[in-house]
């Protein structure tokens, strides 16, 4: 493995045909997957690849901070709050458009995420977990207690038009949500190979020896804060769209921990794992919610939840499994799905032998 | 006025007064060492000087500059690197990345400008290409061709030493601290070590100041030489003068008490 390779090989986007084969092929499928899904008269489908993507630019943002910058946050969900509520009342209260008002709220969140970033910088591990939680349930409350913000009712979001153009339906939102969700992906993956990336990975493994080779401590953990804030806010965004209502028990603390998991079960520090983890989980959080409609499986849970956890079904069932998930991948695979991946390309390379 | 000097630097940690009134002078373009045995303060002294502790009495100087008020990256941004005793890589990255981190402060590419790394003339990556060729020629001055690519935690100690010293050069400094540079290392990898620190001296024109428990090769290499001992500076001078110095035979051979720690 020494030989020299040219500079801008190491660091560009597809770092080779092969990658780049296959970004075609997965960019194909993303192109085609809404038409076949709706011929196939199942628009469900489409909600749901919507669902999934919002949620990739949450976990990509939050591996930033938590992977990379190895910070801890378990207010990711405040920051999706403000990406949401901040984009629909710009454009009802202020009438601004929505392609200023998307990233006018991201900064929104951006701006948060600088200011719950300050404390990050003399706390650490458990204190910092729970000073970003509080951060998380205060704006839980401050939204649902404040008319401006609908309060427990919520609030409707508006019609979504671009330029001339208004987009309704899954199948329109598609096609501004998905590319989003691309384009944040590769832009994160070419800021961890950058200066900035760098940073944040020094930061986590040894802050003292970035600090002693010139890395401003102060602005680097700020700004991973702010950055991973700003996918959020933006992620949140594209949420209230695509769900077009919004209400303060949405971004609770389950949210936040969701997003955490996407992130520990994708692998930490791996910007592709971060894309596979909130895929899968998204998947999982839709089908765990309606785990109860399951044939057989389905009444034996009911039946054991109500006996053992609660008299109320199975409201927290997803949270159960997300514990359990979380558990399993930090005690057999800490690097979530992306070790595995290295593992099995390992594998595979020397597969005869 | 000296290149560097430091004035009756003083710290305690509790009761324990871990420098006392240390004042010493570096030369530019010169090696120095400074020696004494376990727990004498010597690590110590380079954490004041790299602002990761903050003396309680004394001032530093730097080109005519006071800098024990400076955090850490302002120190750094005027010229100063460091190795650590027991090796403060980044774990996780890759030689190649260790050594780019060293190129933090002449890396230009900004938040916006390293997310758009879309094509080799896009104005990141042509500043990550033109530094990538400066850590080039460290790695071919250092030897470390083999290690460019891997994990640094999967390399040996002295390699990872060498790492270490690269990541400090990518900084370009002017005046470069080495705790303990050969720790670790074979007799080979300290007769390379001592041919580069000379290179380094001579040709990059970078003062060093070096802590080293290996005494031939402070002898052979450092033009002054500081003993420390419990804090306090007990001789410096010439090889020959430290060599003959009846305290600094005393403080090594009558302070075995505390040579375990
Ligand atoms: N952060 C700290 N807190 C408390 N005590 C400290 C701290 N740093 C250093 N000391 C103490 O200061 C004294 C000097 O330590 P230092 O590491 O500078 O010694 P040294 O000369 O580098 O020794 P060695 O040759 O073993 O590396 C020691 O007694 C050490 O325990
Ligand atoms: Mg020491």
């Amino acid at each position: 493995m020494d030989m020299k390779r040219s500079h801008y090989e190491d660091i560009r986007l597809f770092s080779s045909r092969v990658v780049f084969a296959w970004f075609l092929v997965f960019a194909g499928v993303l192109v085609s997957y809404p038409f076949a899904a709706s011929w196939l008269g199942k628009n469900y489908y489409i909600y749901m690849a919507n669902y999934m993507a919002i949620n990739v630019i949450v976990a990509v943002g939050l591996n930033l901070l938590v992977g990379y910058a190895g910070q801890i946050s378990l207010g990711h969900a405040g920051f999706f709050g403000i990406g949401a509520y901040g984009t629909v009342l710009l454009m009802t209260k202020l009438q601004v458009p929505f392609v200023l008002a998307l990233p006018l709220a991201g900064l929104a969140a951006a701006g948060f995420g600088f200011l719950l970033g300050l404390p990050a910088l003399r706390l650490e591990g458990p204190y910092l977990a729970v000073a970003t939680l509080g951060f998380g349930l205060t704006v839980t409350q401050i939204i649902g207690r404040w008319d401006l913000f609908g309060g427990r009712q919520g609030l409707h979001a508006p019609p979504l038009a671009l330029g001339p153009v208004t987009l309704a339906g899954d199948f329109n939102l598609y096609w501004l949500i998905v590319p989003t969700a691309v384009v944040m992906t590769m832009a994160a993956r070419n800021i961890t190979k950058t200066k900035v990336g760098r940073a944040f990975v020094a930061i986590r493994d040894s802050d003292v020896a970035a600090h002693t080779m010139g890395v401003n401590l102060t602005y680097y953990k700020t700004l991973a804060f702010a950055v991973s804030a700003f996918y959020t806010g933006v992620a949140g965004g594209l949420y209230a769209f695509a769900l077009g209502f919004i209400e303060p028990q949405t971004f609770n603390l389950m949210l936040s921990i969701l997003f955490l998991s996407m992130v520990v079960v994708g692998g930490l520090g791996s910007i592709f794992g971060s894309v596979v983890g909130a895929m899968l989980l998204s998947l999982l959080n839709l089908k765990l919610a309606s785990v109860h409609t399951l044939p057989f499986l389905g009444p034996v849970l009911l039946q054991l939840s109500e006996s053992w956890f609660t008299v109320s079904g199975l409201p927290n069932f997803q949270y159960i499994v997300y514990g359990l998930i979380m558990f399993l991948i930090i005690v057999f695979e800490p690097l979530g799905i992306f070790g595995f991946w290295i593992r099995t390309k390992i594998y595979w390379k020397s597969y005869p032998f | 006025m000296a290149f560097f000097s430091t004035e009756g630097l003083s710290i305690s940690f509790g009761g324990l007064k871990a420098l006392a009134d240390v004042s010493i002078d570096v030369q530019r373009n010169s090696i120095s060492a400074i020696i004494g045995p376990n727990g004498a303060g010597k690590t110590t002294l380079f954490n004041c000087i790299s602002g990761i502790y903050r003396a309680q009495q004394g001032r530093i100087i730097f080109k005519d500059k006071e800098i024990h008020r400076l955090p850490p990256h302002k120190i750094a941004a005027l010229g100063i690197a460091r190795t650590y005793q027991n090796v403060e890589l980044f774990a996780h990255m890759t030689t190649m990345d260790n050594l780019m981190l060293g190129r933090h402060l002449f890396l230009k590419t900004g938040l916006l400008s390293g997310a758009t790394l879309f094509h080799s003339r896009s104005r990141s990556a042509r500043d990550e290409i033109a530094n990538r060729d400066r850590v080039e020629q460290i790695i071919d001055f250092l030897e470390l061709q083999a290690a460019r690519n891997e994990f640094v935690s999967n390399l040996p100690f002295g390699t990872q030493k060498k790492v270490e010293l690269g990541r400090a050069l990518a900084l370009e400094p002017e005046l470069l601290l080495l705790d303990e540079p050969c720790a670790g290392m074979n007799v080979e990898e300290k007769q390379d070590l001592m041919i580069w620190l000379k290179d380094i001296q001579e040709e990059f024109g970078i003062t060093c100041l070096l802590i080293e428990h290996d005494m031939s090769l402070v002898m052979e290499i450092s033009e002054r030489i500081t003993v420390l001992n419990y804090g306090r500076k007990i001789a410096e001078g010439t090889p020959d003068q430290i060599q003959n110095d009846p305290q600094v035979l005393e403080a090594y051979l009558g302070g075995d008490d505390r040579a375990e720690n």
